[in-house]
């Protein structure tokens, strides 16, 4: 079983803490002039999102997560299952509903993610920066109407639902930033 | 990634490295002036500090471990004790696992001793030397001395010799800190804790604190006062928010020096730590006689940090260890 000393603490790094994969966002070294050195982390749950700050006495040693990162194309979904693959290899992996769920908004077939494997099996998605995608309904945008500051509601392909301008019509393909869910642009076809 | 220098690149701009270049020339110059005698020891040694909370480099070489020095300190006592008088060094030491924004496993120590000061007087040393250097620079207001006890009392309402693990835990929690993982923690080490992340950030960070008179389990190398409490006649300077030097009346019984060797050894035998070799040259050398003398150690790095305002070591540094 592979463990991280404190020495080796850094942002990015995956250790499992109480059975969870969780992964170092601040690691912090205090050590008075003479006496107990102190590694302040700040640790983020991987399967909840939560944050918490821990200490440990510094020469302390976690047990590593096997959780890794990897690009894989999303293929479908047979309703219970989203199925990825790995350009490469072909290798497949389904992900259940917990682990897609940030994600769902913006997954449309053939893109890109980055699927994170926690032994071996998909923990979290995360769709690409931008997606393009198409408007199946939004109202017809009236000229000159700022009462919503110039913004309409639209109806994506994916279920999702952004604010566009008013000029952007039904049937367009707009991008969006997948990180704000903010609409980025219209892409020419 | 904007603003990210190539990797290349060193972590300090060319006015620190210059800054720096300065301040070692005027620190040299000082003691020049001050008459006293700039040494040369070695790196490499065939004994290594046994504090249980430092750790050395080895260094394997022909079938034996020689250790990278964490102070210059044992070869320095033995030169005071061979009768160098008044001495000083400046140098790299090494840390293994000491890292962070104010740590680097590799650092510039400046070390000094001068024969015949009591405590007071080292510390007024330190302070006319720090004065001096920084002038121009970045002044300072004028430097608070109390004790380790009076520090905690004005600070945190508690007394550091008297309380217990509990008072210290529900004061670190009340201030946010997260408690050490692990089980149960000592009173030692949650002060040491309480220490780092609530009493010196609090200090007022443009005037030197000189804390005095240390809790005799962090005695190290310093002797011992009876009274009550005994304590261990060491200081530290903050400066900057940052602890900048660490001085002691040097202890120069050889017996108790053996002593507290043998306890650090079996303390870290206890942790499961590395069992270093311990420094009988340096034993040899206090029972053929140190004079009375105080020596102090500053880091000079987190020096030019208060001097440049840096946030970070590596900023003042041509290159720290995400760059060597």
């Amino acid at each position: 079983m592979a463990t991280y000393s404190t020495n080796e603490f850094r942002s990015g790094l995956k250790i499992l803490i109480d059975g969870d994969p969780c992964v170092i966002v601040e690691n912090e070294f205090v050590k008075p002039g003479k006496g107990q050195a102190f590694n302040r982390v700040r640790i983020r749950n991987l399967k909840t999102g939560r944050v918490v700050d821990k200490t440990y006495k510094s020469g302390d040693s976690l047990e590593a997560a096997d959780v890794v990162d990897t690009e894989m194309q999303y293929l479908y979904t047979d309703g219970e299952f989203w199925h990825f693959m790995v350009p490469d290899t072909f290798e497949q992996y389904a992900a259940d509903k917990t682990a897609v769920a940030d994600a769902l908004p913006w997954l449309k077939e053939q893109d890109h993610c980055q699927i994170t494997l926690w032994n071996n099996a998909p923990l979290t998605v995360t769709p690409p920066n931008f997606v393009d995608l198409r408007i199946v309904q939004t109202d017809p945008g009236v000229r000159g109407d700022t009462a919503q500051g110039g913004v309409k509601p639209a109806t994506l392909e994916t279920d999702a639902v952004v604010k566009v301008p008013l000029f952007v019509e039904e049937g367009e393909v707009i991008r969006v930033d997948t990180r704000s869910g903010a609409y980025v642009s219209r892409v020419k076809e | 990634m904007t603003g990210q220098p190539p990797n290349w690149a060193p972590g300090a701009d060319l006015a620190t490295l210059c800054l720096r270049a300065d301040v070692v020339r005027d620190l040299r110059e000082w003691f020049f002036q001050a008459g006293v005698l700039e040494v040369d020891t070695p790196m490499l040694s065939a004994a290594a500090a046994t504090d249980r909370g430092i750790h050395s480099f080895a260094v394997p070489s022909a079938g034996q471990s020689w250790w990278l020095h964490t102070s210059p300190e044992f070869p320095m006592k033995r030169l005071l004790a061979a009768g160098s008088g008044d001495i000083y060094q400046l140098c790299h030491v090494f840390r293994d696992g000491e890292a962070g924004s104010r740590h680097n496993p590799e650092f510039t120590m400046l070390e000094w001793y001068r024969l015949g000061l009591d405590l007071d007087g080292m510390m007024d040393d330190v302070e006319t030397m720090l004065r001096a250097l920084c002038a121009g620079r970045r002044d300072f207001g004028p430097a608070q001395r109390l004790t380790y006890r009076d520090l905690f009392l004005r600070t945190v309402r508690l007394d550091p010799f008297e309380t217990d693990a509990e008072a210290i835990s529900s004061l670190l929690r009340s201030r946010g800190v997260a408690l050490p993982e692990g089980g149960e923690h000592g009173r030692e080490a949650l002060l040491d804790l309480a220490l780092s992340t609530v009493i010196e950030p609090s200090l007022d960070p443009a005037r030197p604190v000189f804390v005095y008179d240390f809790p005799p389990w962090h005695a190290a190398l310093a002797r011992l006062r009876s009274g009550q409490p005994t304590v261990a006649e060491r200081f530290e300077l903050f400066l900057g928010g940052m602890e900048l030097a660490n001085g002691f009346h040097e202890l120069a019984d050889a017996g108790e020096q053996q002593a507290r060797f043998e306890q650090e050894l079996a303390q870290r035998a206890e942790a499961g730590l590395e069992l270093p070799p311990m420094d009988w040259r340096l034993v040899d050398a206090l029972r053929a006689g140190l004079p009375d003398c105080c020596g102090v150690a500053v880091g000079v790095d987190r020096l030019l940090m208060f001097l440049a305002g840096a946030a970070s070591i590596g900023e003042v540094m041509a290159f720290d260890i995400s760059r060597a």
